[in-house]
């Protein structure tokens, strides 16, 4: 597979959304691992970098999942290329940002990457859209036993996987839900929500993952701790952390239509307007105005059936997507234009909102 | 105050104390004001601790002991310096500064998850071969053609057990 048709290709991500992705978008899990007796990447010579590149590639291109993968080199890829697949979540900015020696192999389906020589020698991880934490387990340990078949793991009966950093020891995993909270940031909870979170021992970072902001009201909520604790109670802990941050936010969507429905009507109702009409958009205005049409469909302000559409555009209207739709590079202020003229249309036969029947709380 | 508390990342007079509550476990840290900026500890939300506790537990101004990773060549400084370690050897190397750590970043210190059982096994079986190997050798040489026979039927039998060798053994 070559990088050109995976990004014409759909991803996971903007594809098969339904009603039950309506609060969690994505789940992601990822695994850290490194091989024995070799240095780990931030250590390693340049020539060990590529040896463990030339080992990592061929095994994990080896196993089931990878067949007809993408497998590349990040010298390999151009810098539209590389943002496109950290928009995708496919690659992390550390590996861009990785000296000489670094790689990655993206399944088919897009659903399985393997980084290698990251933080650490394989990073891999997998994504399911919705709430899908089990699955997404089941899925990547099956890939990790595939790969034991190939590689010898550093190991160690008391501290488990080893990695570059100790913060990473024993499952080596870190398993997080991408979520869309737009009522508790509107009411003002997100605060009280971290710290609460932070005290189960689970983190909430933006988008993007570390120091990214939350732009869109899409948190990503994942465990701090990977030592001490097997795969399936960190999955089981998290899993209830996440259900609970779910009956939170429905419960603020209620609140909002109860104390005042027409105030939140009237974000919903702006945000079609703008996006409509609009002519200079940054990434995260849109972000915001998309989650409010998303928080509307919920509502049953639109139907189910244009949810897809938004989570479609949520990806696309990110710098990397939209200057590839544009076939160019732009400049952030031209982006804009762009931006809301790519919107404009994606909205002129958008269905109208209505307001009617908005009695649901987005349950479902 | 007359012996005020100082940074944990550098000597300066800390003015920022921080309580944070993970898994029922408070974690404390006393910080200068620029330090605390600089690690985002004035943003509630995305801050953690366990990562700043990882470089303050580094940071005592003990000399350091020239410990030096036999397979790496990484050293203490390195550490504090990247917060990463060099090699999966550095864990057995800088045991001393890794266990006190753990407690603090980690639900418990002891792994319980998956274990990568046919890679064990596989590095087990490869271990004795090569144990064999030279048991054979030795055997050989000093003409102990019964401990040679021996070992060469063993030598057989393990590598039956193994059906494809193992590819990236070294």
């Amino acid at each position: 597979m070559t990088i050109a048709s995976l990004i014409a290709t759909p991803s996971e991500l903007t594809d098969s959304a339904s009603s039950k992705t309506a609060i969690v978008l994505m789940t992601r899990v990822r695994l850290a691992r490194n091989l024995a007796g070799s240095a780990f990447p931030g250590w390693a010579k340049p020539a060990q970098r590529e040896a463990t590149l030339e080992t990592c590639r061929a095994a994990v291109a080896a196993t089931s999942p990878m067949k007809r993968s993408l497998n590349i080199s990040i010298g390999e890829l151009s810098e539209l290329e590389k943002q496109i697949l950290v928009e995708r979540h496919l690659i992390s900015r550390e590996l861009i940002g990785a000296k000489s020696g670094a790689g990655v192999v993206i399944s088919k389906d897009q659903a399985f990457s393997v980084m290698v020589n990251e933080e650490d020698h394989l990073r891999i991880q997998v994504l399911r859209s919705g709430f899908q934490l089990k699955k997404a387990w089941n899925a990547i340990n099956e890939l990790d036993s595939a790969l034991e078949d190939h590689l010898d793991y550093a190991f160690s009966p008391t501290l488990g996987y080893l990695t570059a950093c100790p913060t990473n020891l024993g499952t080596g995993m870190r398993a997080s839900a991408m979520m869309h909270l737009p009522a508790l940031v509107i009411s003002n909870q997100m605060e009280k929500i971290v710290r609460a979170v932070n005290q189960l021992g689970m983190v909430v970072r933006g988008l993007f993952g570390e120091g990214s902001d939350a732009s869109g009201s899409i948190f990503q909520i994942s465990n701090q701790t990977t030592l001490g604790e097997s795969e399936e109670e960190i999955i089981k802990r998290l899993h209830s952390v996440l259900q609970s941050i779910i009956e939170h936010e429905l419960n603020a969507r209620e609140k909002l239509l109860e104390a005042d429905a027409g105030k939140l009507f009237d974000k919903i109702g702006r945000a079609y307007g703008i996006l409509q009409n609009s002519h200079v958009l940054s990434s995260g205005e849109a972000m915001n105005l998309l989650s409010l049409l998303r928080l509307g469909i919920d509502l049953s302000i639109f139907p189910d059936a244009s949810r897809c559409v938004i989570d479609r555009l949520l990806i696309e209207a990110q710098p990397g997507h939209l200057q590839h739709a544009q076939k160019g590079e732009f400049e952030p202020g031209q982006r804009d234009l762009l931006r809301a003229e790519r919107l404009r249309a994606e909205f002129a036969n958008f269905v109208r909102p209505d307001f009617t029947f908005s009695n649901s709380t987005g349950k479902n | 105050m007359a012996n005020p508390l100082k940074c944990d990342l550098c000597a300066k007079p800390a003015t920022v104390h921080l309580t944070q509550i993970v898994n029922n476990k408070v974690h404390k840290v006393d910080l200068c004001e620029t330090c605390a900026q600089a690690k985002g500890v004035t943003d509630p939300s995305g801050f953690s601790l366990a990562d700043l506790l990882l470089k303050a537990s580094l940071n005592p101004e003990q000399p350091t002991t020239g410990v030096r990773c036999e397979q790496c060549g990484f050293t203490q400084n390195d550490f504090k310096k990247h917060g990463r370690f060099g090699c999966p050897s550095c864990y057995e190397t800088f045991k001393g500064i890794v266990e006190p750590m753990l407690d603090n970043m980690h639900k418990g210190t002891t792994h319980t998850g998956k274990v990568p059982q046919r890679a064990l096994e596989r590095k087990s079986l490869y271990d004795r071969l090569t144990k064999l190997e030279l048991d054979l050798t030795e055997a050989i040489k000093s003409e102990r053609y019964e401990d040679a026979a021996r070992a060469r039927d063993e030598i057989s039998q393990v590598k039956q057990s193994v059906s494809s060798p193992p590819k990236s053994a070294r």
